[in-house]
This record gives C-alpha cells, structure tokens and sequence, in this order.
C-alpha cells in the first residue's frame, strides 16, 4: 500500500464548489428571465439565446484548439457568456449579428487575453457595445412583446428609455410612459434586449445568486442603489424633465446589469469595499448616460468603464488585516 | 442547554467546513494497549531537541527522564512505559526523515517510577508549579507543542489579565478535547487553577465550539464554583487559532508578528491544563495523551489514550485496522494536518488525531485559473488577499508577496478549501513565506 499513498500538504479537503458549479448556478439564475423572454418574444428570442450561447462555446472550442491549450468548455463560462450575450441582444436580431456576436466575445472579450480570468472587461458587454457601434440600427431594432400563443405579429416599438430619450430631447419634457405602466415594466411586458425584460425575473435570479453566495450583495446594491439615490435626486429637482426612481429601476438594463454583468467576478474587484466602490461608480455613469448622454441607456457603458477601473480599485482596497492598525499605532 | 439564547462569540472570516465528528465524538477514552515497541523521538516539540540521557541497555520506569531538555526553549521527555531501552538511532518521524529516537521494549509491568511523587499546588509558589510544569516537559498538546514554561514566563513588562483555554476543537474530524472536556473535566479546571496561580491572574476564559453543547454543559457547571468563565463559540474554522481565539472572547487582535502576551493573554489547550494537573498534583510527567484515530479509512474510530511513541500501525490495529485501500495518512486534522508516509512513524506529543481517507474520500481536483471570485479573501480568518499573494509567489515575486502581508498568514488553509479554481493557495503562500523568512535571515 506504501506505494500508492499520496503526500501534500494541507488541507486535504475541499468544498466541492468549484468553477464549473458557479458558473452552472449563474446559469440556473438567469433561467427564469430567459424563459419569460421567450414567452414574450417568441421564436426569434429563443434562436437568438441558441446562436448565442452555441457560438460562444464554439468559438471557444476553436480558440482552444487554435492556441493548443485543453478544451475548456466544461468550466461552463463560455456558455455562461452566451446566454448573458443573447440577454443583451435585440429579440429581432438577425442570425449573423448574434454569431459575430459570440464571435466578438470569445475571441475579442476573452481568449486574446488568454482566456478565463484573464479578460479585464466583461467579454458579453464587450461583443454588445461592439454591435452596438457598429450595427446601431440594427442593435437599436425594438419589437413590441408579442406573446406566445397571443396571435400577435412582432411590431416594431421603442424601449422606455429610448421613448423617453426622444421625447426630452424633442419637447424638453417626459412622456406619458415614464409615469404609468410600472406594472407592464415589473413583469417585462416592454420592448427591449431579451434581459432587460422583467425585473421580477431577474431580481429573483439575483437572490438565489445571492443567497447561494455565488455573489455577494455589495456590486448590486450599490449600483442600483446609487441609480436609484442620484436619479430620485434628479427627480425631485426637476419631476418634469428627469423620470423618477422606480423608472430608472424597472426598465432597461439596470437589474440584468447589476446581478450578473457587473457582478462578473473576473471584471469586478475582490474585495467588499471595492466592489461598492465599483457598484457605486456603475450607478453614476448610468444615471449620467442616461440623462445626459447621447444614447438612451448607460449600463453597458458603465458597466465597461469600470471594468477598466478595476485594477485600480484592487489596488488601493485592501481589507484590514488582522492585528494590522495596532501594530502601527 | 439552550445554545441559542447565549451569545455566541466568534471572529470575522472562516468557514464551516462538514466536521467529521460524527465518527468518534459519542465514542468514550479507551486506554490503547501496550505495543511491541515505543519509538520515542528526541524532537517533539518546538525549540532544541532533547538530549537522551540513557544508554542503550537501561532499564526505565514509566514517567523516568530518558533525554534532558536542551536551552530554555526545549522540552524534557520520559519513558512511556516500563522497560529496556533498545535502541537510540534514528526512526522515521512524523516530519517525514529519520530522527533520532529513543527505542523502548515495554515489560508489560508498565509501573511508574516510585521516585515521582505529587504534590499540593496549593502549598507551592508560581516559580515552583512552573518548575515543575518545566521538568515534566508540558508541551502545547493543541499540536503546536510549544514549551509551555516558556508560555508562562512573560517579559516583566508584559502585563498578562487573562488566561484562555482553548477548548474549541475546531479542525474537523478530532474528537480528542471534546471527550477530554467531559471526562477530564475536573483535571482540566484543576489546571486552569494551577495555571492562574503561575500567572498570577483571576480571569480565566474557556472557550468551546457550540457544536460540543454536552461538553459547554458540564463545564459551564463544573466550572461555576471556581470562577471560571465558560464562552460559546460559533462553529466555525478556524475558531481554534490562536489569535482568532483571542479576538472572539476578549476583543483584542494580536498585533502583527508578536506573541498573545502583546494583549495581555495566554492561551492554552484544555489537554495541556489536564497534563499540567498530573504533573504538579501526581508528579507525572507528559508520557501520553488523548487521540483521535478516525476517519472513513479506518473500521473503527475511537478517542484513545495513547502512550508517546506508539507507531500508528498500532493505533489502526486497535482501531479494528484499515477500512479499504489508505490513500492518505494524515496525523491531525484534515485542514492542517501532516501527511505521512506511512504508518510505521510514533504518536508523538502533537498528535491530536491520525486520519485515514481513501481515494475516493479525497479531493481529485485539477487546478483550473484564478475566476477573482475574491471567496479566499472572505475566507481568510487574517483579512488577506490569499489569490494576490499565490500569483505573486508563482511568479517569485516575494517582495510583492511580503507586502501583502504573506508573513501573517497563519496557514489555516481556508482559501484553498473554498477555492472554485482549486488552486494551492496555502502552499503557494507557504512558499513565499518560506523564500521571505531565508531572504530575512541572509539581510
């Protein structure tokens, strides 16, 4: 027996959660927003989550075999990055804009860096705001819901956000949408990216994510939480011009972007007081894009930038350190 | 006892890894037997090994000093039993290399020697119990086996105000201080009053794991007359640690790179308060000690007390043998624990548990790429960024890895269990550690 005993040093057990476990959960977590948006959308939705996430595990296949490195598709994050891509794409979208996509992900986003936890932005933002630029007619082709079995043909229709964009810019004030219809927004019932649906959804996904400690609360509750503090202050100095807090919180890609695109662990800082600081300046470049800039909806853009900051955030956040304050004082 | 009404202390970090202790912790101290041969090695503890002062040939008694401590910081050892010394020569130690030992052929009289003979503490000032707490070679039996005098004997500006004793158990799978606490409770408080008198201090803390809600019970009652404190502690790893100890019952953090007497604590294993109540009150000096020997590789679990330098063989054999192929050897617990390379090494004074998994106990994990979860840093009972100074110790980065405090980390192996990459976070620190302290020594 002396032979086949192993050495190590410790410890010599493990938790059982490894990669492949947490990127299933984040998966299971994003089911529920996945499925209303099929409901909502139809068959367009659903072959755009197909192209989506079997382009992404495809292309990271070829990656893999390109660069001789093992298949590393068990580790579930390229599948993971498709279904957050296909979340952030146009329900209408066309077959080739999805594939180049999942294209732009894998190999832009993720394997030129080399691959998972190498990729300093998050690589699903990334293939998006590349379409985004480049396709922006395209990216910007809403579709009013039309349910499954409602009959309904697929009618073109602006997002909330992009209604309310229009409308202040032309009259200087709100319109009607960015006062009533809260309920509509609450269950997805809006035009928009598959993911930007129902915010019931995906604030239930967000939970179970949080209670399964996959993440932890500090990235989504500062960042809508700063959305929801500096948009109210708008707000209540201007109610005519500035939509209130409710509305920043329910449509557009706020939640999705909250509880699984800026909560990506490889994009975001690893400590507690940097991920508020990171949340934190997510929220504000949200409310800022989306009130003040050019496009109507800012949480990719916020989301990217401060995936920038991140190494700067991990530099300067560091925890107290056991035993550490006194030994100075 | 209703656990939940009292205020569970703890610290901030760690995790709660499946304890184990299902296999052995309702299993009651049996007395190991007698095996064929005691290997008793010269280093079991912490400092300068001992130096045998016995010839091959000579015939011992139980409790007879066999090798005289070497400095202050060194420990005496005795026979375990009665009877001929074999050999002195070098036998396969815990650590994994020959070292040498001291062989002894038991005469199954196993009688003490006549010359050791008890005494009141009550009678003796602190100078003499510590003398005698010296002379009976008291080592930390929480597996640190530091000298234990030496723990007692604080600078002179070092104002000592509290007394722990540590009676949480936290690594998974030990049974070895729970049972003790319930069947040694009257040794134990013994000690912790012996101990007060050598420090000269009141306030004594015993701190235990609520996961042992029997043992809290019957000290909490044991303890009440005495002016003993008894602290429940949340279940949580490493809980045990010293300086995670510390700050969950008094509040204070150890500064970094000093010892506990810094905050004015002194921590003890509750087994090291039951030897030090042998060894003052009976004369007896440290010779065994209480073992866990469990784990799914083994048939019949049981917290044994084992005479010093019983080879494992010996404890798996009395544990009704192996159960299954052995994969891993393990002597403590399974977060911290030694592997070894066989059985064929002694208990020793640090032996809390031998652990026996088999394959299919272990993980067989292959290490994948740092996902920055940032769960190690959670994790970590020092606050530490374990995944920055892994990376920095794989690239030889040390100076990088010492400031990020690599030196602190107290090799609780936290991060590795709950890393989702299973990356050798610890190792890799140990490593650094290791390549800091050599850079240190040659400044």
């Amino acid at each position: 027996m002396d032979n086949q005993l192993y050495l190590s040093s410790s410890p010599h057990i493990h938790s059982g959660e490894t990669t492949d476990k947490v990127m299933r959960k984040v998966i299971y977590a994003l089911l529920p927003a996945t499925a209303l948006s099929i409901y909502f959308f139809g068959l367009p939705a659903l072959s755009v989550l197909l192209i989506c996430t079997l382009g992404c595990m495809g292309f990271e296949a070829l990656s893999c075999k390109l660069m001789n490195k093992p298949l590393a598709l068990a580790d579930g994050s390229a599948a993971l990055t498709g279904v957050l891509l296909a979340l952030n794409m146009p329900p209408s979208s066309a077959w080739w804009l999805a594939l180049f996509g999942a294209a732009i992900a894998i190999l832009i986003g993720k394997q030129v860096y080399g691959g998972l936890g190498h990729n300093p932005f998050n690589p699903a933002l990334v293939a998006r705001v590349v379409l985004l630029i480049s396709f922006p007619v395209q990216m910007t082709s809403w579709t009013a819901p039309a349910p499954l079995g409602s009959g309904l043909d697929a009618i073109t229709a602006a997002t909330p956000l992009g209604e309310m964009k229009t409308a202040v810019m032309l009259t200087g004030k709100l319109p009607e949408l960015a006062h009533s219809g809260f309920l509509n927004y609450l269950t997805g019932n809006m035009a928009g990216c598959l993911g930007e649906v129902s915010a019931l959804a995906l604030l239930l996904g967000g939970l179970y994510l949080i209670a399964k400690r996959v993440i932890s609360w500090h990235i989504p509750v500062s960042f809508i939480g700063t959305v929801v503090v500096i948009g109210g202050i708008f707000w209540a100095v201007s109610p005519e011009k500035y939509p209130n807090p409710i509305f920043h919180l329910l449509t557009g890609g706020l939640l999705l972007g909250a509880f699984f695109m800026a909560t990506d662990m490889v994009t975001s800082p690893v400590t507690d007081k940097g991920m508020l600081i990171f949340g934190f300046g997510c929220g504000l470049l949200t409310v800022l894009i989306r009130l003040f800039g050019g496009y109507p909806e800012g949480v990719s853009f916020a989301i990217l930038l401060m995936n920038a900051a991140t190494p700067l955030i991990d530099r300067f956040c560091h925890p107290r350190i056991y035993g550490q304050a006194e030994a100075k004082a | 006892m209703n656990l939940k009404a009292m205020d569970l202390k703890t610290f901030k970090g760690g995790l709660h890894p499946p304890d184990g202790k299902e296999f052995s912790a309702h299993k009651a101290i049996e007395i190991c037997p007698l095996p064929e041969e005691l290997i008793i090695p010269l280093a079991q503890h912490i400092g300068a090994p001992a130096e045998a002062c016995v010839e091959v040939g000579a015939l011992v008694k139980k409790g007879t000093l066999i090798a005289k401590a070497k400095g202050f910081v060194s420990a005496p050892i005795h026979a375990s039993t009665s009877g001929e010394v074999i050999a002195i020569e070098p036998r396969l130690h815990p650590m994994g290399k020959a070292l040498p030992a001291i062989v002894i052929k038991p005469d199954g009289e196993d009688s003490w020697d006549e010359s050791l003979i008890g005494a009141n503490p009550d009678e003796l000032n602190p100078d003499e119990l510590k003398a005698l707490i010296q002379a009976a070679g008291i080592v930390g039996m929480g597996g640190a086996t530091f000298p234990t005098h030496v723990k007692l004997s604080p600078p002179a500006d070092k104002q000592i105000d509290t007394l722990i004793l540590n009676g949480v158990e936290c690594e998974p799978f030990l049974t070895a201080d729970h049972r003790m606490m319930l069947e040694n409770t009257e040794q134990i408080l013994d000690g912790i009053d012996i101990l007060r008198k050598v420090l000269g201090i009141e306030r004594a803390v015993i701190g235990i794991e609520a996961n042992k809600p029997d043992a809290i019970e019957k000290m909490t009652k044991d303890a009440a007359s005495r002016n003993i404190e008894v602290q429940a502690l949340e279940v949580k790893y490493p809980q045990g640690a010293e300086k995670q100890l510390i700050d969950a019952i008094t509040g204070r953090q150890v500064p970094s790179g000093t010892l506990p007497m810094e905050v004015g604590v002194v921590v003890q294993n509750v087994g090291t308060a039951a030897a030090i109540s042998d060894a003052v009150r009976l004369g007896r000096p440290l010779v065994e000690r209480v073992i866990t020997s469990t784990g799914p590789g083994i048939k019949e679990p049981k917290n044994m007390l084992v005479r010093i330098g019983t080879p494992l063989q010996f404890l798996v054999d009395h544990c009704g043998g192996l159960n299954g192929e052995p994969a891993k050897i393990i002597m403590g617990g399974p977060m911290m624990g030694q592997t070894q390379l066989s059985l064929e090494p002694p208990a020793i004074r640090g032996t809390s548990g031998l652990l026996i998994f088999r394959k299919q106990d272990l993980p067989r994990l292959e290490a994948g790429p740092c996902i920055r979860c940032g769960r190690c840093i959670g994790a970590c009972p020092i606050h530490l960024q374990p995944t920055t100074i892994a990376a920095y110790a794989r690239l030889d980065l040390f100076d990088e890895a010492a400031e990020y405090h690599a030196l602190d980390c107290i090799e609780c192996g936290c991060c590795t269990y709950i890393c989702p990459a299973t990356l050798p976070l610890v190792q890799s620190i140990r490593y650094a550690k290791a390549a800091i302290m050599a850079k240190k020594r040659t400044l």
